[in-house]
C-alpha cells in the first residue's frame, strides 16, 4: 500500500525525467515504424499531386517558432512535393514571426531543384489583417501584395505576371496553429471556392475534421503524424518521420502512467474506505 | 558549417535548457530567457510590422502614385495617393485615446470604423462559408435508394448508412445539449443525454491530439538539442581538425 500512496504523490520532476528519456532513446536509436497513410492526408497529397505543371500554390505561414517541430516538416514536404511537380509556389504569411521558417524550407527545397526565385517561387511576406487580405486577393493580388518581402514590384517577377486572383492560383496550403485555416476556408473557399489543404497542428486539427466532411478541405496534415504521413508519400523522410517512433514511445508511456495511476487511485481510495 | 551558424546554435542550445530548467523549479536562468523571448519578438513584430504595414501598404504606395500623377497627371495615380489619406487619418485619431478624457472620444470614430468593417465581414463569412456548408454536409440521406430484394443492400451501404445515423443523431443530441431554455427532461433529456456523449468522445479525441502536439514539441526541441548542437558541434570539430 506505501508503494501505492507513493504512486499516487510521486514527484512530476521523475514523470518529465522518464518522458524525455523516452522521447530521446527513439532519437538516437532508430526504431523502423511504417506509417499508415490516412485519407485525408492521401487527398491532400493527390490534391498537390494531380496539378498540371507550371500551375501556382499558395503556401500562407500562419504558425511561427512555438509550433515549427510541428508545422515546419510539413512545410518542407509540401515544399518539396510542390517543385518536384514542377508547380509555382507563391509564399505568405500572417504570422510575422513564421515568415522566416517557411522562407528557409522554400529555399532550401529550391537549391534541391534548381529552383529560382521570382521566375519559380516568390515571397510576397506579410500584410495586417488576415481577413481583408483574403478577401481583397479575390479581386486583385497586387492591392495587398503590390512588392514582395523586399519591395520589389511583383510585377517583375516572370511568374506573377499572369497571377491576379483565385482563379490563377491552382491550391492553397495554409499551415497553422490557429484558427487561420478555417479563416481561409471561410473567404476563400466560401466566396471564391478556392481548393484549400490544412497543415496544423495536432491542437487545431480536430477542429477541422467538420470541413473535410463538409468537403470544404480537401486534405489535411494533422500534427506531426500527418508530416510524416506526407513524408513517406514523398519516400523523402524529414524530422515528421524521424519523430513518431519517439511520439509511439512517448503515448505508450502516457497511456501506462493513466493506467497505472488510476487503478493506484483507485485501490487506494477502495483500501481507505474499507479501513474506516 | 560557418563559426557564425554555429554560435547561434549554442545561442539557441543555451536557451533552450534555460526554459527547461523550470521543469525543476524557477530559477533566474529562466526568467532571463523568458524575457528575452519576450523583449525580441515584440521588437521583431514592431519592426516588421512598421515595415509590411506602414511603409509598404502606406508610405511606398503613397510617393510611387504621387510621383506617377506628377510625372504623367495620371486621375487615377492622384486618387490612389489620395484615399490613402483616409486611413492615415484615421490612424492618427486612433492614437488619441492616450491623450485624456478631453480628445479621446476622437479615437471611437476609428474604433466604430473598424468594428463596422469587421462585424461585416464577419457575419457575412461565418453564414457563406461555415454555417450553411455545415447544415448542408448535415443533411444525409439515412436509406440508400435502390434498395430493393434484387438489389439487397451491401456492406459499405450498410457502413455510410450507419455513419449518416451517427453523424445526425450526434448534431442533434449537441444541439439539445446547448438548448437552455427548457429544463432537460423527457425527449430533450435523452436527447441532451446523447449529446454528451458525443461531446466527451471529442473531448477525448482533441485531448489525444494535444497530447501528441505537445509530444511534438518536446521532439523537435530533443532532436535540435542532440543532432543540431552536439552533432552539429562535433562536425564543426572535426572539420577543423581536417
Amino acid at each position: 500500500m506505501g508503494f501505492l500512496k507513493w504512486l499516487a504523490k510521486i514527484d512530476r520532476r521523475i514523470i518529465f525525467l522518464v518522458l524525455a528519456l523516452v522521447v530521446l532513446v527513439p532519437l538516437l536509436v532508430k526504431i523502423p515504424i511504417p506509417p499508415k497513410v490516412s485519407e485525408p492526408v492521401e487527398n491532400a497529397y493527390r490534391a498537390i499531386d494531380t496539378l498540371r505543371p507550371g500551375s501556382v500554390v499558395v503556401l500562407s505561414v500562419d504558425y511561427d517558432a512555438t509550433s515549427a517541430p510541428e508545422c515546419q516538416p510539413m512545410m518542407e514536404a509540401i515544399a518539396e512535393h510542390a517543385f518536384r511537380r514542377g508547380l509555382k509556389i507563391i509564399l505568405l504569411g500572417h504570422l510575422v514571426t513564421g515568415l522566416p521558417l517557411g522562407q528557409i524550407a522554400i529555399e532550401e527545397a529550391a537549391a534541391r531543384h534548381g529552383k529560382t526565385y521570382g521566375t519559380d517561387y516568390v515571397n510576397l511576406g506579410y500584410r495586417p489583417n488576415p481577413i481583408t487580405v483574403i478577401v481583397g486577393i479575390g479581386r486583385e493580388i497586387r492591392d495587398f501584395y503590390g512588392a514582395d518581402y523586399q519591395g520589389v514590384p511583383v510585377d517583375s517577377f516572370p511568374m506573377m505576371r499572369d497571377v491576379h486572383n483565385y482563379d490563377d492560383i491552382a491550391a492553397l496550403v495554409s499551415f497553422a496553429h490557429g484558427t487561420m485555416v478555417e479563416i481561409w476556408i471561410e473567404y476563400a473557399w466560401g466566396r471564391f471556392g478556392e481548393q484549400i489543404i490544412g497543415g496544423v497542428t495536432g491542437v487545431v486539427a480536430p477542429n477541422l475534421y467538420p470541413y473535410l466532411q463538409s468537403k470544404q478541405l480537401v486534405g489535411l496534415l494533422g500534427g506531426l503524424k500527418g508530416a510524416s504521413e506526407y513524408e513517406s508519400l514523398l519516400e523523402r523522410p524529414g524530422l515528421g518521420s524521424k519523430g513518431m517512433p519517439a511520439q509511439t514511445t512517448a503515448h505508450l508511456l502516457i497511456i501506462l502512467f493513466i493506467l497505472v495511476g488510476t487503478v493506484a487511485d483507485f485501490i487506494v481510495d477502495v483500501y481507505t474506505r474499507r479501513k474506516k | 558549417m560557418t563559426f557564425g551558424t554555429l554560435l547561434g546554435i549554442w545561442i539557441a542550445a543555451t536557451l533552450t535548457i534555460a526554459i527547461f530548467s523550470f521543469l525543476y523549479r524557477d530559477n533566474p536562468l529562466y526568467k532571463f530567457a523568458e524575457h528575452l523571448y519576450v523583449g525580441v519578438s515584440a521588437a521583431y513584430w514592431v519592426v516588421t510590422t512598421a515595415k509590411f504595414t506602414m511603409q509598404d501598404m502606406l508610405v511606398d504606395v503613397f510617393i510611387t502614385n504621387w510621383k506617377a500623377y506628377q510625372s504623367t497627371g495620371s486621375s487615377t495615380a492622384f486618387w490612389e495617393a489620395m484615399i490613402l489619406i483616409i486611413p492615415t487619418i484615421l490612424g492618427i485619431m486612433m492614437l488619441t485615446r492616450w491623450f485624456g478624457p478631453k480628445v479621446n472620444w476622437i479615437s471611437r470614430w476609428p474604433i466604430a470604423f473598424t468594428v463596422g468593417l469587421g462585424a461585416g465581414l464577419g457575419i457575412t463569412g461565418a453564414i457563406q462559408g461555415f454555417l450553411l456548408p455545415q447544415v448542408q454536409a448535415t443533411l444525409l440521406p439515412i436509406w440508400e435508394p435502390g434498395i430493393s430484394a434484387a438489389a439487397p443492400i451491401s456492406g459499405p451501404q450498410i457502413l455510410i448508412i450507419v455513419s449518416n445515423i451517427v453523424l445526425i443523431v450526434g448534431v442533434i443530441g449537441t444541439l439539445i445539449f446547448f438548448y437552455f431554455s427548457r429544463p432537460h427532461t423527457g425527449i430533450l433529456g435523452v436527447g441532451s443525454r446523447s449529446g454528451i456523449v458525443f461531446i466527451m468522445i471529442g473531448f477525448g479525441a482533441a485531448f489525444g491530439y494535444t497530447v501528441m502536439a505537445r509530444i511534438s514539441l518536446l521532439i523537435g526541441r530533443l532532436d535540435f538539442l542532440v543532432n543540431t548542437w552536439i552533432g552539429g558541434t562535433i562536425r564543426f570539430i572535426q572539420d577543423l581538425v581536417r
